[in-house]
This record gives structure tokens, C-alpha cells and sequence, in this order.
């Protein structure tokens, strides 16, 4: 029997999907889980799992975070930075948080936890807590004080032109004081929580303020990876960390500098990437060297 | 060293890599294609197959071939997406949803990888290695023979023999991909890319925290996702992820592997042609849009633009520490050049003109150098186009390699080029008159940019994400997944029915007439053209993203 044309081609392309899925979905990758047996690809294989006093407690190569039952860091370890992942690096959901460079209005609800607050919010809350934490300058260009984007809604008489007739600091709601008292003269309004400035015409601008160009608190710490599981952390916010967690375990701070800088890789081959701290090797270095106090 | 150094050093050396190992690469894959003689597992697997391999095929029959392997494919991973719960190493997940399983069954076959949905929490260890994963390796297998068969079509006389598609595959599939896929796997599990069959690993952290360390045979998935030019990744955060790219060297090779094929191919298509300089002024035009692209995309993340990267200092949001921010930029630049899609930081969180330049990789159309195989006839078509406006322009007869571009010709090339912009530019508008645009995160121009890519991304079969929108609803699902099919499948119609037409002509002898092919300027014009070409179209909506956002 002689099958028509369309459906000899239909059957050879079943069979031969049958044949490649055998071979490059099965062989292929069984065959490489079966090399990753291999006395020293096995530890690599399986996710460099690293144990301490007996116990697996995370892999190398994985972010976690250093933080209580509550949330808070705990200050005898250095502190990763924050994540997008789940609640925090959570390997079953890993996620960037996806927010726009002008992500700079945040919703403000009457119940603050139906706020959410936009990326510029986010950074500045971020770099006025481990500000605080690590006891440096928090201040960042475009913060306010008090931790949120330093931001106006400008309302001008003819939409986008004309003389400016209200100004809000639209990421301030009561009882805030706002960040500037007057904008051209005209005297700044606190936002109120659940109006769409933005919807009513204001022209959103963000206000640079006087902070340093380069803050005290590193770039990485004040921002999510895109994998919410960055393991490292840069050099820089090491560094700001040593005081803190040297005089949490009544460490001499230049053994702990030392100690960093035994877990700093630096570039591969000299050009490749960026230095980085791998912060749960150092802090299982810390644990082993000097004991919490 | 400084950042920038560093930066631009890294970008040199995958120059200097790719210009060492091109040729030999390609003169590999020529024999390859061009062989005759088949290995016995070769012939083992004609035998399963049912197939002659000596048998040659017209471009209708080559055609219908592809379209009904990649039918069974579409059918065969739906079914093996909706039935998981009853397999093996499915990790306890449920059947994916019917709108998410149409749509990942249709992204992996298109060699899109478009994902609505996380790896790590939807689709099991047996889908993953026996369903999507085969699929990137033969998706990459049908581009690269789709272009062979158009390079046959160049190089061939008086004939209708395009060759035979289930010999290319087999051959592309075990010859190529397959080996360097093992070597390439190794090195990756040397780095620490994970290689198991594990459900994860609970354990407590040292702040007495619960975390999950994965499993999964990723090591085997990841590098043909780069290789293929695929970009599907195993978890969510793709190459960004430590399992799946754990170190700085992991992220230059896997860079390295996305670009390897695609830029060995016009080798291939001098050598088949029988002027390698044909080869090289194709490889030329390639290498001068990737370069400017990888600069460009370098200086905007560096200058770091924009109120919330200024407030931070660099544009760090959604980058690794690891790979900082140049690293970053240049594998997005080199996921979007191809049409690969994998990334190692999110784009939606780059400068507005950092976040544009992988949308404007995605409108020129992938050739530079494109995905396996669709990058090479890409710009095929592209130069066609450019030989038949410099004949118009100056009086010559349009020819390219000794083929005559006559009316029919033309309108295979130019139905080529229409496709994607009409699936990107009406699927955009659809989205909005349907309000399903309103799942987008961010709102206002940044919103418009994360719907437009969307659209370019399957339509271009890339499959990066702006990722912020929120794609996971039957609407979505569906439209994007018509636009992959359409986007794949309607521009490979056209290649190989130029493809038949070129080789039924008996070739014309170079001339006075003749407009040299090899030389600077028309390597600067076909340039001109697709830049022209790209900008007429796509101008006016990129004036409303992300112009409109960064200025």
C-alpha cells in the first residue's frame, strides 16, 4: 500500500522527531548528568552545595539573604544585596524587579500596604537604611531626606507652558514635611494618598537636590540583580560593611579587611567582568574565624 | 584597569575569537552540507526516518518537509506540555495551561523561546530535556538548513533540486550542534553550571532562613540555547542566573557560542558559491551593524542616562555584580543581534536608549548576524533588495552571484521583508484597541516600549522580554504565539521559493554591466539599506517609546 505524499512526509517527520527526541532529549542529557559523576565535576553538578558544622546550609554560587525571622539584617554578617526573587533570594522564583529608568512616581494609598513605591522610592528607602546600618551618608541626587524620590508634579496654568500654578511632592503624603518649601515661588503641597497627579496634568519632575555624585553607599547595594540571586556584592559595599560587623564580633577591622579581601575575586584573566565579594563565603569565613559574640 | 578598558577589551577578544575560528568553523560546516557520504548512525537514522537521503528535493517538497516537522513538533510538545503531570521527573507540577502550552509549543519550534512562564516553577526535568531542549536543537538545525538550501539556490544551475531536507537536518543536528553542545556542556559544568535530575535541595541558611537550591539538567539545555541562538532559559532569570551562567568566563563563552554559527555561515556561502570574497563582504555588512550596535548599547548603560540610574550612580538595576554593567550590554546587544533572547540582566530596567538598542537589533531584522541559519538568508534577501535598487538607481541589471533578480525574484524578497513589520506594527495596535496592553508595568512611553517589544521580539522569533509586562493571559498567549508562527514560517515560504526560482536560472557571466558584490560600496550600501529600511518603518513608534522616555 502506497501512502499519499502529505502523509508519508508527516509520518517521516514523526519518526524523526521520535528518533532526535531519543536521541538529544534523552541520550544526550543523561549521558551528561552521567559525567557529572565525575570525581570533580560532581560537586559542580550538583550546585556547590557548602556545609557548615555538618550541616548543607546553601550553595556558593546562590545569594541568600542575611536577615532575622523579621526581615531585618542581622549585623554580625555582611549583607547581600536586595532581591527581586520571592521574598528575597527565593531560587523557586528568581525575577528582576523589571522597573523603568523613569520609574520615579510611586501609588500612595490611604492603607499604606496597598502603596507601591517606584523603583526611585525603592533606591532611596534602600540607601538611607544601610546608610544607617553601616553609619555612612545615605544621602543619594534625587532622595529626599526622609528616604523616598524627590519628586514634583508641576502644574502649569496651560498644560505644559505658562507659569506654575501648584506644586505637589508627589511621593510625600502626611505627615511629611516636603523636601522643598517653595518651587518658583509657588509653596509645595504633601501629596494626597490615592490621587493620580500624574492622570490630573502635572509635569513630572524629579528634583536632583545637593547630595554627592558619588554617594557613600555603593551602586549595588541601593539595586536588585536580575536574577534576584546575586551572590556577590562589590568590593565597595564590603568595605562599608568591615566597621560594622568587625565591631559586632569585637573583631580587629583590618583582620576583617583581610578577610575580604581573601574573598574579593578579582577580574578573570584580567579584563572579565567585575571584582566581586562572594558574601556567604565570607561570612562562613567570618563564623570560623571569629566567633559572634 | 578601568570598567571601560575592561569592557572594551572583552568585547576585542570575542573579536578576535570569532575572526580566528570563522573560517575553519565554516569550511566544517561546508563539508558538512555539502558531503555526500553518510555515517553509519547516519544512515541508521535514514533508515528510522524512511527517507532516501540521495533523493534530491524541489523547493515545494523541501518546504512542505519543514513545515510538516515543525507541525508534528508544535503538536508533539503541546501534548507533551498538557500530559506532564503523568511523566516522569515532572517535580509534582501541574498540566501547563492550554494558552501556555499553545504558546511555548509554538516559541521553542520557531527557535523564538518566548517564556510567559518561570522554568523553575512550571514545567518539569522531562519536558525540559526531551521537550524543549530537542527542540532547540533541531529549530537551530531547520534555520541553518533553510539558508543552505537558499545558498543551493544561488550556486545551483538549471535545476530544481534544493537538496534534501531530512539529510540536512540529521546531518546539521549530529555533525555540528550535537558535539560542540558536549564540549560546550562540559566547560559550562566546569563552571558550575548544574548537570542533575534533582527536585532541589532544602536547606537552612545561616540565618536559620529556608531556601531551596534547584536542581535540573541545565548544563545540557544551556548550551544549545546559546548555540542555537534559542535563549530559552531553564529558570526565569535565564543566563542571569548563577546555575545557568556562574561566572564572568561562563558569560564570554556563552556570548561566544551565540555568535559562533551565524557568523561562520557566510563562510559557508562563499565556499558553496565558489567566491569565498562573496562570503566575506556578507560577513562584512554583519560585522559592521553588530559592532556599531555593541558600541552603542556600551556607551548608553556606561553614561548611564535617566533619573533613577543617576540616582543610583550606574545602571545596575537588574544587572550581576559579576558581570557589572559593560558585560551586561554586550550580551544583550549580542542576544538581540541574533535571534537568540537569552539574557544576563533585564532589559526593561536599562537607560531608555540602553533599553532601545536591543529593539532596534530586533527591527533590523536579525542579520547581523542573525539567528543560525535565519541571519545568513536574512541578509540574503536583504542584499537582493540592495542589488535591486542599485540597479534602479544607476541603470545596471540587478544580479547577485550570477542569479538574475527579475520581477519574481523581487517579490519573494520584498514579501520577505513585509512580514515582520505588518505582524509587529498591527500587533501592537491590536493589543491597545483590545486593551490588553493595559498588563504592561510601567505606564506611559516606558509602557508603549514594553508592548512593542513584545511584538518585535516574537515577531523577529528572538524572544528577549521587557519583561515587566505581564503576558500570561490567553490573549497574549495567543497573539504572540501567531505572530512566532507567522514570523517564522511565512518569511521561510519566501526564502525557499526564491530559493527554487534562483535555481531553475542558468547563471549570467559578470559584465561590464555587473555591479560588484564584493567591494566597499556595496558592503556600505546594503548597510544603508537595511538602516533606511528599518527607520522608515519603525521610526514613528519608536518616537513614542523610548525616544520619547530618554530625551
Amino acid at each position: 500500500m502506497r501512502l499519499p505524499t502529505w502523509l508519508a512526509q508527516h509520518l517521516a517527520a514523526l519518526r524523526a522527531l521520535l528518533v532526535f527526541t531519543v536521541l538529544l532529549g534523552l541520550a544526550y542529557p543523561l549521558a551528561l548528568v552521567a559525567a557529572g559523576r565525575l570525581p570533580g565535576l560532581d560537586a559542580k553538578a550538583d550546585g556547590s552545595l557548602v556545609a557548615a558544622d555538618g550541616r548543607t546550609v546553601g550553595s556558593v554560587l546562590i545569594g541568600q539573604s542575611f536577615t532575622d525571622a523579621d526581615g531585618n539584617p542581622v549585623p554580625r554578617y555582611f549583607q547581600s544585596r536586595p532581591s527581586a526573587a520571592g521574598d528575597g533570594y527565593d531560587p523557586t522564583s528568581t525575577a528582576a524587579s523589571n522597573l523603568g529608568p523613569e520609574s520615579v512616581v510611586d501609588t500612595l494609598a490611604a492603607d499604606p500596604a496597598e502603596s507601591t513605591a517606584s523603583l526611585l522610592t525603592q533606591v532611596c528607602a534602600r540607601s538611607l537604611a544601610v546608610g544607617r546600618l553601616d553609619g555612612v551618608d545615605g544621602r543619594r541626587p534625587y532622595c529626599t531626606a526622609d528616604g523616598v524620590g524627590a519628586v514634583l508634579g508641576v502644574f502649569h496654568r496651560d498644560g505644559l507652558t505658562g507659569p506654575v500654578t501648584r506644586v505637589v511632592s508627589v511621593n510625600q503624603a502626611a505627615p511629611a514635611t516636603p523636601f522643598v518649601t517653595t518651587y518658583q515661588a509657588v509653596p509645595v503641597e504633601l501629596a494626597q494618598p490615592g490621587t493620580d497627579y500624574v492622570a490630573e496634568g502635572a509635569v513630572i519632575t524629579p528634583v536632583r537636590g545637593d547630595a554627592p555624585t558619588e554617594p557613600a553607599v555603593p551602586a549595588d547595594a541601593v539595586t536588585a540583580s536580575g536574577s534576584g540571586l546575586d551572590p556577590h556584592i562589590s568590593p565597595a559595599y564590603a568595605e562599608i560593611q568591615v566597621a560594622r560587623v568587625a565591631r559586632e564580633r569585637g573583631a580587629d577591622p583590618a583582620a576583617v579587611r583581610r578577610l575580604v579581601a581573601e574573598h574579593t575575586n578579582g577580574r578573570a584573566l584580567g579584563f572579565l567582568g567585575a571584582p566581586g565579594v562572594n558574601v556567604l563565603e565570607l561570612n562562613l569565613a567570618l563564623d570560623k574565624r571569629f566567633a559572634a559574640r | 584597569m578601568s570598567t571601560t578598558t575592561a569592557g572594551v577589551l572583552f568585547i576585542l577578544s570575542l573579536v578576535v575569537a570569532l575572526v580566528a575560528v570563522h573560517k575553519p568553523v565554516g569550511d566544517y560546516l561546508y563539508r558538512v552540507v555539502a558531503g555526500t557520504r553518510q555515517s553509519r548512525v547516519e544512515r541508521g537514522v535514514y533508515r528510522l526516518v524512511g527517507v532516501d537521503p540521495s533523493a534530491g528535493q524541489t523547493w515545494g517538497v523541501y518546504a512542505r518537509a519543514v513545515l510538516a516537522f515543525s507541525a508534528v513538533s508544535i503538536l508533539f510538545l503541546y501534548a507533551f506540555q498538557r500530559l506532564q503531570n503523568h511523566l516522569w521527573l515532572s517535580l509534582g507540577f501541574d498540566p501547563v495551561v492550554p494558552h501556555g502550552a499553545w504558546n511555548t509549543a509554538v516559541s521553542f519550534v520557531t527557535n523564538t523561546n518566548w517564556q510567559w512562564y518561570s522554568g523553575e516553577s512550571t514545567m518539569g526535568h522531562l519536558v525540559q530535556m526531551a521537550g524543549l531542549a530537542v527542540q532547540n536543537f533541531v529549530s537551530a538545525a531547520v534555520g541553518i538548513a533553510v539558508a543552505v538550501a537558499l545558498i543551493r539556490g544561488f550556486a545551483r544551475r538549471r535545476t530544481g533540486d534544493l537538496g534534501n531536507f531530512w539529510v540536512d537536518l540529521t546531518r546539521i543536528t549530529l555533525r555540528v550542534l550535537l558535539p560542540i553542545s558536549v564540549l560546550g556542556a562540559l566547560a559550562l559544568m566546569l563552571g558550575g553550571v548544574v548537570q542533575n535530575l534533582s527536585a532541589g535541595t532544602d536547606v537552612t541558611t545561616l540565618t536559620g532562613g529556608a531556601q531551596t537550591i534547584t536542581g535540573g539538567p541545565v548544563a545540557g539545555q544551556e548550551v544549545i540555547k546559546e548555540l542555537g541562538t534559542n535563549g530559552g532559559g531553564f529558570y526565569n532569570a535565564n543566563s542571569a542566573h548563577p546555575f545557568e551562567n556562574p561566572t564572568t568566563w561562563t558569560n564570554w563563552l556563552e556570548i561566544f557560542l551565540i555568535l559562533l554559527i551565524p557568523f561562520s555561515l557566510p563562510r559557508v556561502f562563499g565556499r558553496m558559491v565558489g567566491q569565498n570574497r562573496q562570503g566575506y563582504a556578507v560577513a562584512a555588512v554583519m560585522a559592521i551593524l553588530a559592532v556599531a550596535s555593541v558600541a552603542l548599547t556600551n556607551v548608553f548603560e556606561l553614561t548611564g542616562h535617566g533619573t533613577v540610574p543617576q540616582a543610583v550612580g550606574a545602571a545596575l538595576e537588574g544587572k550581576e555584580v559579576r558581570f557589572d554593567v559593560s558585560n551586561s550590554a554586550t550580551f544583550a546587544a549580542a542576544t538581540t543581534l541574533t535571534s537568540t533572547g537569552a539574557v544576563n540582566s533585564f532589559h526593561d530596567s536599562y537607560t531608555a536608549f540602553g533599553g532601545m538598542m536591543p529593539l532596534v537589533n530586533m527591527m533590523l531584522g536579525e542579520v547581523a548576524p542573525g539567528g543560525v541559519g535565519a541571519g545568513l538568508y536574512g541578509l540574503l534577501i536583504l542584499a537582493v533588495i540592495t542589488v535591486f535598487v542599485a540597479g534602479l538607481m544607476v541603470g545596471r541589471t540587478p544580479e547577485y552571484v550570477g542569479k538574475k533578480i527579475g520581477s519574481r525574484e523581487i517579490k519573494f524578497a520584498s514579501l520577505y521583508f513585509l512580514v515582520t513589520p505588518a505582524l509587529v506594527l498591527a500587533g501592537t495596535a491590536a493589543a491597545f484597541a483590545t486593551g490588553n496592553a493595559a498588563t504592561a508595568l510601567n505606564s506611559g512611553p516606558h509602557g508603549l516600549s514594553e508592548v512593542i517589544y513584545a511584538f518585535t521580539s516574537a515577531s523577529n522569533n528572538n524572544g528577549s522580554a521587557f519583561a515587566g509586562i505581564t503576558v500570561n493571559t490567553p490573549w497574549w498567549n495567543t497573539a504572540l504565539g501567531l505572530c512566532m508562527l507567522l514570523g517564522r514560517f511565512l518569511p521561510i515560504i519566501f526564502v525557499l521559493a526564491l530559493a527554487g526560482s534562483l535555481a531553475r536560472q542558468a547563471p549570467t557571466p559578470a559584465s561590464e554591466g555587473t555591479l560588484p558584490t564584493h567591494r566597499p560600496l556595496f558592503i556600505g550600501m546594503v548597510v544603508g539599506v537595511t538602516v533606511i529600511l528599518v527607520a522608515l518603518t519603525f521610526l514613528p513608534a519608536l518616537a513614542l517609546g523610548p525616544l520619547a522616555e530618554g530625551l
